[in-house]
């Protein structure tokens, strides 16, 4: 069976008159269903291997395969169309928009990608919500949520269009040890339950701890040896 | 609704404070633009009322617009052709078969005429003398097509239709003759005819050279004064619609040659001198309405500096430039029209306030009020230029927004 996501010698260099090495020839496969951990120190690259493999940046040399497709052809507009359809993202911080309530922001990504009709999109929002146990706040807005409510809803928001893959950066990176397990537990579960692929770059040992395998990158470079 | 209008809209709603300010600004251009225009366009109208209601919409005169051409240079055109000691033919002045010509031009619809004499005689009375011209004319075809009968200040048009040797003169003549009604005054013409004719009726114009210098009587005695029995140099048309009068005019003048004169075509200086000053008007307040988009540029540009993030996360998740750039120019679209609405409401009503000034031009013995044009053109100009104006000043940001890279704001973030 094809990896869901593979990277070829993938590599990103930042232009400018000293060019920076961010990124540098990274093969790398991810199965379905995989819960997949990227570690490393600061500044090693391991986020910005996550913004090429979710399509948010351009890779200057090699390639992102997702579940077979070469994407380094696509325009802007494809790409952006990928990411809707088939990738979610959860950030360190929550993003939410501050102006909207909770269950709008989990319906933005349906309103804009529009296959569902209002009312079912409306359900499938609270359906997420509930199932992250935020069912009562779904017309709160974000800043009267805790930390981890919020990362929930932003869990529940990258969730909305049934992506196949969910990266995360740094999910757990502002909440508290006990939110944080939650948040752990919720990724866990997304591939355990509803065969997700989550590819996720943390610090933390414990939530590194619940992956199903774990790579490290040093100086943009997958580094077998490295520990934390 | 769109997803890119709601949250065009939750922006603006979420930063009332410089969206009130830049909605004042559009208001307000949009309500000064209004005004200004309703004042430039009632005065221009109020002007062309008055050249228009004091002077013939078309006058039809016993010449030709082009000289004559010989029959042999008609026949070819371009041939190799030269007459010599050509003399032309001696014409008796006036509009010949006038009859049938008025007949025609009484045929078209929407339109009156009324035969005139007109010629020079030398008025006497008292020793003094004084050269004025004579209109020979029939008062109840006047009536139709001359408001001179509402300027009479004493007597009527109908005392020279009852009256063959009655005079009608303007005031300004009778004070300097001292002349009054009743008053007897000797008459006359190059042609050596001399009558005495009897004041009857005395007008005041207000139009000074007129009311010195112009005479009316009745068209039998002023072709008896002037020896042209049975001829007329003039004939007078008003129109229902005076706006036509150009085209009309033209009509006129192919079917029976003579030069047919539109109160357009003798006014074309003071029509471009009018056209050029609602040039300069427009664009004034076009760039009033253009200072006040810059209220939108600068709010909607700090809604795209603060708003960076969402910007970031929502290419993240799918959206494309164009959406991105889409609920900015919605903004200022939106801005725009709020503020156009806002402003002619607004505008209506300083319209309204102008409208209810009331002058007293010096020398004038009237009050009178400001000239207000009302014409729902305006408004859509007004709204049209804001929201071009709004939509040029959102699409700077708006384009700056699409281009934002996710990569970049989530790097800095981290």
């Amino acid at each position: 069976m094809n990896p869901v996501l593979a990277a070829e010698r993938l590599g990103r260099i930042l232009p400018g008159e000293m060019p920076v090495t961010l990124v540098r020839d990274i093969d790398l496969e991810v199965e379905r269903g995989e819960f997949l951990v990227i570690m490393g120190p600061s500044g090693s690259g391991k986020s910005s291997l996550l913004y090429l493999l979710g399509l948010l940046d351009t890779p200057t040399s090699g390639r992102v395969l997702l579940d077979g497709q070469d994407t380094s052809g696509y325009g802007e507009d494809q790409l952006a169309n990928t990411r809707l359809r088939r990738l979610g993202f959860v950030f360190q911080f929550h993003f939410l928009l501050a102006e909207f309530t909770v269950l709008e922001n989990v319906r933005l990504p349906m309103r804009r990608l529009g296959a569902l009709d209002e009312e079912t999109a409306r359900h499938r929002a609270k359906d997420l919500l509930d199932q992250f146990g935020l069912r009562d706040h779904a017309h709160k807005h974000p800043h009267q949520l805790s930390g981890g409510q919020r990362q929930r809803v932003a869990i529940a928001r990258a969730l909305a269009n049934d992506p196949m893959m969910i990266l995360a950066d740094e999910p757990t990176g502002n909440l508290d040890s006990h939110a944080s397990a939650n948040v752990q537990e919720i990724l866990h579960n997304l591939t355990r339950q509803m065969g997700k692929t989550v590819v996720a770059v943390t610090h933390d040992l414990n939530f590194a701890g619940a992956a199903d395998r774990r790579i490290g990158i040093v100086d943009g470079q997958i580094d077998l040896d490295w520990q934390m | 609704m769109s997803v890119q209008l709601a949250i065009a809209v939750t922006q603006l709603i979420s930063r009332r404070r410089p969206t009130l300010v830049s909605l004042t600004g559009i208001a307000l251009g949009v309500a000064f633009f209004l005004a200004v225009s309703s004042l430039m366009r009632g005065s221009e109208r109020d002007f062309i009322k008055r050249l228009i209601d004091n002077s013939p919409h078309i006058t039809v005169s016993d010449e030709y617009r082009h000289a004559q051409k010989q029959p042999v240079r008609e026949r070819w055109p371009e041939g190799a052709i030269e007459v010599r000691r050509v003399k032309p033919l001696t014409e008796v002045r006036g509009i010949r078969g006038h009859g049938q010509k008025l007949a025609f031009i009484e045929s078209l619809p929407g339109l009156r005429a009324a035969p005139v004499l007109v010629g020079s005689v030398v008025l006497t009375f008292a020793g003094r003398i004084e050269g004025v011209t004579l209109n020979g004319i029939i008062p109840e075809k006047m009536k139709g097509v001359s408001t001179i009968e509402e300027k009479l200040i004493h007597g009527s048009l109908e005392a020279l239709a009852t009256n063959p040797n009655g005079i009608a003169i303007g005031d300004g003549l009778a004070k300097k003759f001292g002349l009054e009604m009743g008053s007897v005054v000797n008459v006359s013409s190059p042609a050596g005819e001399v009558r005495t004719l009897k004041v009857t009726g005395i007008f005041h114009t207000g139009n000074v050279n007129y009311d010195d210098s112009q005479t009316f009587v009745l068209l039998k005695r002023a072709q008896g004064l002037l020896d042209r029995a049975n001829r007329i140099n003039r004939l007078i048309l008003q129109l229902d619609d005076p706006y036509a009068a150009r085209e009309t005019a033209a009509v006129i003048e192919r079917r029976i040659g003579y030069k047919s004169l539109s109160w357009q075509e003798s006014a074309e200086d003071l029509m471009s001198v009018l056209l050029v000053r609602n040039l300069i008007m427009y664009s004034v307040v076009a760039a009033i309405l253009v200072v006040a988009s810059f209220g939108i540029y600068n709010t909607i540009s700090t809604i795209v500096m603060e708003k960076i993030q969402d910007i970031a996360i929502l290419k993240s998740m799918g959206f494309h430039a164009r959406d991105i750039r889409r609920i900015f120019l919605a903004e200022g679209l939106i801005l725009g029209a709020l503020g156009s609405l806002i402003g002619v409401t607004l505008g209506i009503g300083l319209m309204w306030l102008l409208a209810q000034v009331e002058i007293k031009p010096p020398g004038a013995t009237e009050i009178v009020h400001l000239p207000i044009y009302w014409g729902w053109e305006q408004y859509l100009m007004a709204a049209g230029f804001a929201l071009a104006s709004a939509a040029g000043a959102a699409y700077l940001p708006a384009r700056k927004a699409g281009q934002v890279q996710p990569v970049t704001i989530l790097r800095g973030m981290a």
